[in-house]
């Protein structure tokens, strides 16, 4: 089967151009014109002689009416058709299915070639899961943690009449792996969580998003003392343009202009000055603030958020919180509840991918627009530090008839010193909120909330 | 003195717990925790049970077999692989490479002593 066939569009594309008619184009090549309208259709194939008279008629090479793209495009189809035979393509049909249709053909070439990416992708990142040394360490840290643990406490439990010295024995082993594992288990949450990565791992918009914040620790003096919008156009614009090692795909620098415009927004809306002024003579109270600088609760939020720590710190006197460490932490989601931005918190995870825990203040006031919610919470893993977590959602439009209202919800994580955990009074205050991270690594089974198993309930 | 049993782990704790066991139940057990030398200690050592973990410093439990099985004076020794991984794979490799027995961890130790007891019996 040859691949000319294709050449008949071409000589109809070359003969429109020079304005011949079909039965003339015929006529002076010696054939029909019903037979040169098979040719022009891809229904029949044309060489030799023909061809070198068309192509002298038609005043081109003859090479430029049987080479080019559409000897790809044919390969590309029959090798998709060859990748999945059981559609039973009509191989002996492309060539007239290239050239009756090139546009599906072209989009079928298309697909095909996705394809073929996507799974070398799957098989990169399953030969990735399953050769990683970096997982197989952990996985063998906490199975063999388990395994000494499993072994000793059964010999405890099964040994009658055990030497004093070989209890003592293996109570320090049972404690030796307890901390092994404990070790081994936030390792593995860690990786699968995506926090082990560094910066050669940055593979998403989002993870080059969440690279630039943290290189600048949330915080850009640059954008703090601009005037005008152009004044601000150029900052934002400057900062990003410096940052093209971190910021590599086109739509983090998009992503990452709004999040920087809408910085100095905030910045312009509330100043520096005024933030750290408020927090010393009110407290960390972003509702208060909001009211008396007449600007939106989110906006206080996010300038709180954006705060170094060592810069809060100082004007943070209430010795409920601990702050010094690392700042506040903030957490921001669509109506959708995907989050969009992530300033984390050691200690109050922020999942990578997927959804986070339903029971995490940010979710509860996406049902309740507009009410500023506040709890105290204590996240599974880790040391299980206390947490308060302050939480609102708002529209991010204007009400407009016929229009769905979109929400945009906002959740600042403060982290409790071991005074603020301490619950004084058990009757006026309630018991912290036990949240997670996200199903799939909250070790928490009996959760009202859980959408999918863990893999860290009944082994891993 | 009862049969004889080498352990080959690198988890001292396991090491330990498992020689407990075994050595309760009668067993005399010999212990190595490296991949490096492991088979000429199983030559010099002469169990008549092996224990063989997978993942080893040194070299993988499954080259170890491996060699176990072309050694002509080690190829009827009864061996009992252990695992942390207890993937469908790990399984078909012990086998084919001629493991007696294949075990996951975290195991039991009744199932590991029930097991030493069937092997060291055929």
């Amino acid at each position: 089967m040859g691949r000319d066939t294709l050449t008949g569009s071409r000589i109809r594309e070359r003969r429109i151009i020079l304005g011949l008619k079909q039965a003339e184009l015929a006529r002076r090549a010696n054939v029909s014109a019903s037979y040169l309208n098979l040719i022009e259709h891809n229904r029949r194939r044309i060489g030799g002689k023909l061809l070198l008279d068309l192509a002298a008629i038609l005043d081109v090479e003859p090479a430029v009416l049987n080479e080019g793209a559409e000897a790809a495009l044919l390969a590309a189809l029959r090798e998709a058709a060859a990748i999945q035979p059981e559609t039973s393509a009509e191989i002996e049909r492309v060539e007239e299915f290239a050239g009756r249709f090139p546009g599906w053909a072209r989009m079928i070439q298309s697909l095909s070639q996705r394809q073929t990416s996507l799974e070398q992708t799957v098989v990169s990142l399953t030969d990735r899961m399953t050769h990683d040394p970096q997982l197989a360490e952990a996985l063998h840290d906490v199975l063999g943690a388990v395994t000494a643990i499993r072994a000793t406490s059964s010999i405890l439990v099964e040994t009658e009449q055990l030497e004093p010295e070989w209890r003592d024995r293996f109570h320090r082993n049972i404690d030796e792996d307890a901390k092994r594992l404990t070790e081994g288990s936030q390792a593995l949450v860690s990786y699968l969580n995506g926090e082990a990565s560094d910066s050669g791992h940055v593979t998403t918009p989002q993870d080059e998003i969440e690279a630039f914040f943290a290189y600048h620790n949330y915080y850009f003096p640059q954008l703090e003392a601009l005037r005008t919008d152009e004044e601000a156009k150029t900052g934002v614009t400057d900062l990003i343009d410096a940052a093209s090692g971190l910021l590599v795909s086109g739509s983090a620098r998009v992503q990452v202009y709004a999040l920087l415009a809408r910085y100095w927004r905030d910045a312009s809306a509330l100043e520096l000055s005024s933030i750290l002024q408020d927090i010393s003579q009110m407290g960390l109270e972003p509702a208060l603030i909001a009211a008396h600088r007449d600007v939106d609760l989110d906006c206080v939020m996010r300038r709180i958020a954006c705060l170094p720590a060592d810069m809060l710190a100082p004007y943070v006197r209430n010795p409920r919180y601990d702050i010094a460490n690392g700042g506040v932490g903030l957490a921001v989601c669509d109506g959708s509840g995907t989050l969009t931005f992530r300033k984390p918190l050691q200690g109050f995870a922020l999942p990578r991918f997927g959804a986070a825990c339903p029971l995490w203040t940010l979710y509860q006031a996406l049902s309740r627009p507009l009410t500023a919610l506040r709890e105290v919470v204590v996240q599974s893993g880790r040391d299980a530090l206390h947490f308060e977590t302050m939480a609102c959602a708002a529209p991010t439009s204007r009400p407009s008839f016929g229009a769905v209202p979109l929400l945009e919800a906002h959740m600042l994580i403060v982290p409790l010193s071991n005074a603020g955990a301490r619950r004084e009074d058990s009757r006026s205050q309630p018991e912290p909120r036990l949240i997670g991270v996200s199903c799939r690594i909250c070790p928490r089974d009996a959760c009202a909330g859980r959408r999918e198993p863990s893999i860290l309930i009944g082994g891993v | 003195m009862g049969k004889h049993v080498l352990l080959i782990e690198d988890e001292p704790n396991i090491i330990e717990a498992v020689s407990f066991l075994l050595s309760r139940d009668g067993w005399s057990v010999s212990t190595h925790s490296n991949g490096h030398d492991a088979v000429d200690v199983i030559l010099l050592k002469r169990p008549d049970v092996l224990v063989l973990d997978v993942m080893l410093p040194g070299r993988s439990g499954f080259d170890i077999l491996a060699q176990v099985r072309s050694t002509a004076d080690l190829q009827g020794l009864p061996v009992l692989m252990l695992t942390a991984r207890g993937q469908l794979k790990d399984r078909e490799m012990a086998e084919r490479l001629g493991a007696t027995r294949f075990m996951t961890k975290p195991f039991s130790n009744s199932d590991i002593i029930k097991a030493l007891h069937e092997m060291s019996e055929v």
